[in-house]
């Protein structure tokens, strides 16, 4: 009898189907409820988790062949780009401020990703979404090492990035991508899997990377670019899980539909407001600019988010409300988050400078409604009082939104002359908000926001300083204690990139490497 | 021969990250295993509980009840990161495409008396569930547990028993058919050989503290299970009997349990190290897990061994004794 | 009718890759930016493993495209011949 005629070869669809089905099995020693204890607090209602499709459809062996032949790609790039001295390739030093942004503001959100994708890949009771979420926490700890270790060159021959764990969970602007984590981490996994598979990685990671990416590539930082290129190539598989989870969980019942619609407003707001740093980085850190803040967002989200939401409507999905308050703050968000860094750059882990006159040049062609109108005055002013020597630091701390934690700085929608402010009255304390849709997301769970670790409150609360610290000690100077606290070193880290180290030493060396001695 | 190659000689000025630094004994060159792998997981400043375990942290050392005043004395002795991880299994797994393609090719399994194939598909598909609990269990560890030295490696052995498990339905479909899965599972499921093996996976989908279930799983079922089932009955008593080249499909195996259980033990060994209290509780973990484990495999191993099975247990169980005390846990 | 995009590296790898997209997409727009191939196409994309193997002279299978892809977007079908994109809107 020869078995081999009876068999055929199975396809792709077929071969993944026997692969990964079927390994899952209704558990009699045990109860469901028990072995899967988080699937049903959240109140998504789950039918037949076979429903469920993996359009990638990757098997292990498959996985890890692809995967190493990326990482020799890279890794012998980030050789290449150490041994060269690559760093002194970049458009001018300004630029490596970026990456010191990148490493302590997103690298450890990549290893949250890690974690958090590992608990929903253990908390779901189907086969298939759990093998989809640990393949994508296999892939996250890659990025944080391969971003850890591809900017590690950077580290050794610059200032900012040299203590990036320790900052991430301490240094105030920093709090605002980790909330942003802590709080889809802390959700029940449907939740998270709405949050970051698909508000994050579909509807925004594209506005990180792409943009981001691309001006590291034009502005000579090959280094950055191959690890965001190659860590891209995972996030086309990890978006399309974001776009597969929502499907699935609308498909599955009609009740999902008004949670799945809350969580996907809640999260493309929190998202959006993390993105803020993105925006200035793309508009004001870049010597030699790709895109403005304003254009990737009405590719990105205008036009392909658009196209996607149009393609969700038929499960009843509508475009989140707060997608009408982004577009009347895209002329404004990275001037105004700039403008708060500079003036907060004695207590940032970077180094912040006022625009060229043909940056802002260029700002007032690709802001044609707002720069020359209320940023430009604000920056020449700056520049001149710098020039006299009257450089303005702001030592008072600012008011943060409960929510999102940034400073309040930004606008009522639609009056770039006023401050935004909203507050809610609960149990006895005060709460402030930067935006009605901050406002709204405390409001439905203000038992969680109210939690909030605001670094402008622990500092006011002594929590922020060295161990040992006497605050009552004659001339004790709070600021200064909490940089210690943070780790940032004063006169290097922070303050103007005019006159810096990194200023000094990148002339000195690239010099070197383009002169005769 | 001197070669004189002219490049740029700049003074870094600092060797590695400063939370590495602190960890090796101060600024000097660090590898890309430490780099990837210190204080990478946040240890402070939380902002919210988690809504599933609001008594706990995010990252909450006091899951466990093994107590480590660092959670950053662990080492995985292969120092895998991702990239060193990925390229290791690459090759493994291109030896293992080869190897199914010599059978293949040359209908080696074809060649198999009808028995021993019969014996190889009722003992190793229906093992493809262990290997997925395996694959639950340390995805559960790597959320759970704390510090990214004790967390990292358990989403590599995760996804490795995944493979694992995938690796088991290519052997049970180039063997026979689809329907020898249908088969295997439905031995799992209700055959009374599989019941104690079952039992024992579903408990220790419910235990919640991480060092335990790792315990259960990495070190006690794991190492009986892979020396017995591959080393002992695969490798030994069946290649005897014609069945070289399942012992070929199934070298994937037999190497990634050479390879993890040195970190296993590294591990074992290193919380044991760390108290007297520690090493207590490992013990009564082990023993507890072990006799189970024993109970569970006898009429697993009877599958393919008979009236032998009792005594090549018996075996197993001697020298996972002799290997735990290495490892400083005498039972 | 929804645009749907598929973003490669370009690279020598992908080279062949982008010329059999445009062949057999002739609705796409290919747009060069620093570094990348993006590739834009009102409704539907389809991405042929047989046109990419014509191309390059051996076997190629559509999972190597993982390699090399930045992003895309749209609803993904794959089989063993094809990848296709599409908005179902």
């Amino acid at each position: 009898m020869d078995m081999q005629v009876a068999k055929k070869k199975l396809g792709l669809k077929e071969k993944y189907q026997v692969m990964t089905r079927g390994l899952d099995w209704e558990p009699s020693y045990q109860k469901k409820e028990d072995i899967y204890p988080y699937a049903s607090y959240e109140g998504i209602k789950i039918h037949d988790w076979d429903k469920w499709e993996d359009p990638f459809r990757l098997t292990m062996d498959a996985y890890w062949k692809y995967q190493a032949e990326k990482e020799r790609k890279l890794y012998a790039i980030i050789d290449a780009y150490a041994q060269n001295n690559g760093h002194l390739n970049v458009t001018d030093a300004r630029y490596i401020n970026t990456v010191k942004l990148f490493l302590t503001g997103v690298s450890p959100l990549e290893y949250m990703a890690h974690r958090g994708f590992a608990h929903a890949g253990r908390a779901f009771p189907g086969a298939g979404p759990r093998v989809a979420c640990l393949m994508q926490s296999l892939d996250e700890i890659r990025h944080a090492q391969t971003q850890i270790h591809a900017l590690s060159n950077f580290n050794k021959h610059y200032n900012g990035l040299h203590d990036f764990r320790h900052m991430h969970d301490r240094v105030w602007y920093l709090s605002v991508p980790k909330s942003f984590f802590d709080d889809a981490v802390t959700a029940g996994p449907f939740e998270f899997m709405v949050a970051i598979g698909f508000s994050f990685e579909y509807v925004l990671t594209n506005l990180l990377f792409v943009p981001f990416v691309s001006g590291a590539a034009y502005n000579g930082d090959m280094g950055t670019m191959t690890f965001g290129f190659s860590a891209q190539s995972d996030e086309a598989r990890h978006m399309t899980l974001g776009l597969e989870v929502i499907k699935f969980i609308l498909e599955q019942d009609p009740d999902n539909l008004p949670i799945v619609q809350r969580w996907i407003d809640k999260w493309t707001w929190r998202g959006y407001r993390v993105l803020t740093l993105v925006a200035m980085m793309m508009d004001y850190m870049l010597p030699k600019r790709t895109m403005s803040w304003k254009e990737a967002w009405e590719v990105y989200f205008e036009e392909n988010g658009g196209a996607l939401f149009k393609d969700l409507a038929r499960y009843g999905i509508t475009m989140p409300k707060c997608a009408e308050t982004i577009a009347l703050e895209k002329d404004h968000l990275s001037h105004q988050a700039w403008g708060t860094f500079y003036n907060y750059g004695a207590a940032a882990a970077f180094h912040t400078w006022v625009p060229e006159k043909e940056e802002m040049d260029w700002l007032a062609a690709k802001y044609p409604e707002s720069f020359d109108k209320y940023y430009r005055p604000r920056l020449e002013f700056w520049r001149e009082q710098a020039a006299k020597g009257k450089r303005f630091y702001n030592k008072t701390l600012p008011m943060l939104c409960q929510t999102c934690q940034i400073p309040m700085l930004f606008t009522e929608p639609g009056d770039p002359s006023k401050i935004c402010y909203r507050e809610v009255d609960y149990q006895g304390s005060k709460y402030h908000f930067c935006s009605d849709h901050c406002k709204a997301i405390f409001e439905h769970e203000p038992e969680k926001y109210v939690q909030s670790w605001l670094p402008v409150h622990q500092i006011y609360q002594g929590n922020c300083f060295p161990e040992g610290t006497d605050p009552t000690a004659e001339g004790f100077d709070p600021l200064a204690a909490v940089l210690q606290y943070y780790h940032l070193e004063f006169g290097r880290d922070n303050l103007d990139f005019e006159g810096s180290e990194d200023q000094k030493n990148f002339d000195l060396w690239r010099g070197q490497a383009t002169k005769n001695g | 021969m001197h070669i004189d190659l002219r490049t740029v000689s700049i003074k870094p000025l600092r060797q590695t990250y400063d939370h590495v630094a602190r960890r090796i004994g101060g600024d000097k060159p660090a590898s890309r295993y430490q780099e990837g792998t210190f204080d990478l997981q946040a240890t402070h400043n939380f902002h919210y509980r988690p809504t599933w375990d609001p008594q706990h942290e995010i990252f909450d050392p006091s899951r466990s009840a093994i107590r480590m005043a660092d959670w950053y004395a662990f080492k995985d002795p292969r120092q895998f990161y991702y990239g060193a991880y990925a390229l290791a299994r690459a090759k493994q797994q291109d030896t293992a495409e080869g190897n199914f393609d010599f059978v293949e090719d040359r209908g080696l399994a074809d060649d198999l008396p009808a028995a021993l194939r019969d014996t190889v598909l009722k003992l190793l598909v229906p093992l493809r569930h262990v290997a997925w609990g395996s694959n639950m269990n340390n995805a559960a560890i790597c959320a759970y547990g704390y510090g990214t030295a004790f967390t990292q490696p358990c989403v590599y052995q995760a996804m490795d028993q995944l493979g694992i498990a995938q690796y088991l339905t290519r052997i049970g479909l180039l063997l026979g058919d689809v329907a020898v899965l249908d088969e295997a599972k439905a031995a799992w499921m209700d055959d009374e050989a599989w019941q104690g093996l079952r039992r024992y996976v579903e408990d220790s989908f419910v235990l919640k503290d991480p060092f335990e279930l790792y315990v259960a799983q990495n070190v006690v079922l794991d190492g009986l299970l892979y020396p017995l089932v591959y080393e002992t009955v695969i490798d030994g008593v069946l290649a005897a009997r014609g069945g070289t080249a399942v012992a070929m499909l199934t070298r994937f195996m037999t190497d990634w349990f050479g390879e993890t259980r040195k970190w296993v033990d590294a591990t074992l060994k290193t919380a044991a190290a760390e108290s007297v209290g520690n090493q207590a509780l490992l013990q009564k973990w082990i023993a507890h897990w072990r006799d189970r484990a024993a109970g569970a495999l006898l009429p697993v191993a009877r599958i393919a061994l008979d009236e032998d099975a009792e005594a090549v247990l018996a075996d197993t169980l001697q020298q996972f004794d002799a290997r735990l005390a290495k490892a400083g846990v005498a039972l | 009718m929804s645009t749907v995009f598929i973003a490669l590296q370009a690279n020598e790898d992908t080279r062949p890759i982008i010329e059999a997209i445009a062949a057999d997409n002739p609705q796409a727009r290919i747009n060069e930016a620093p570094a990348m191939v993006k590739i834009d196409a009102e409704g539907r994309l389809t991405v042929r493993r047989a046109s990419i193997e014509e191309r390059i002279g051996r076997g190629f299978d559509l999972q190597e495209l993982h390699i090399n892809l930045i992003s895309l977007s749209g609803n993904i079908d794959e089989s063993d011949d094809e990848l296709t994109l599409s908005w179902h809107a």
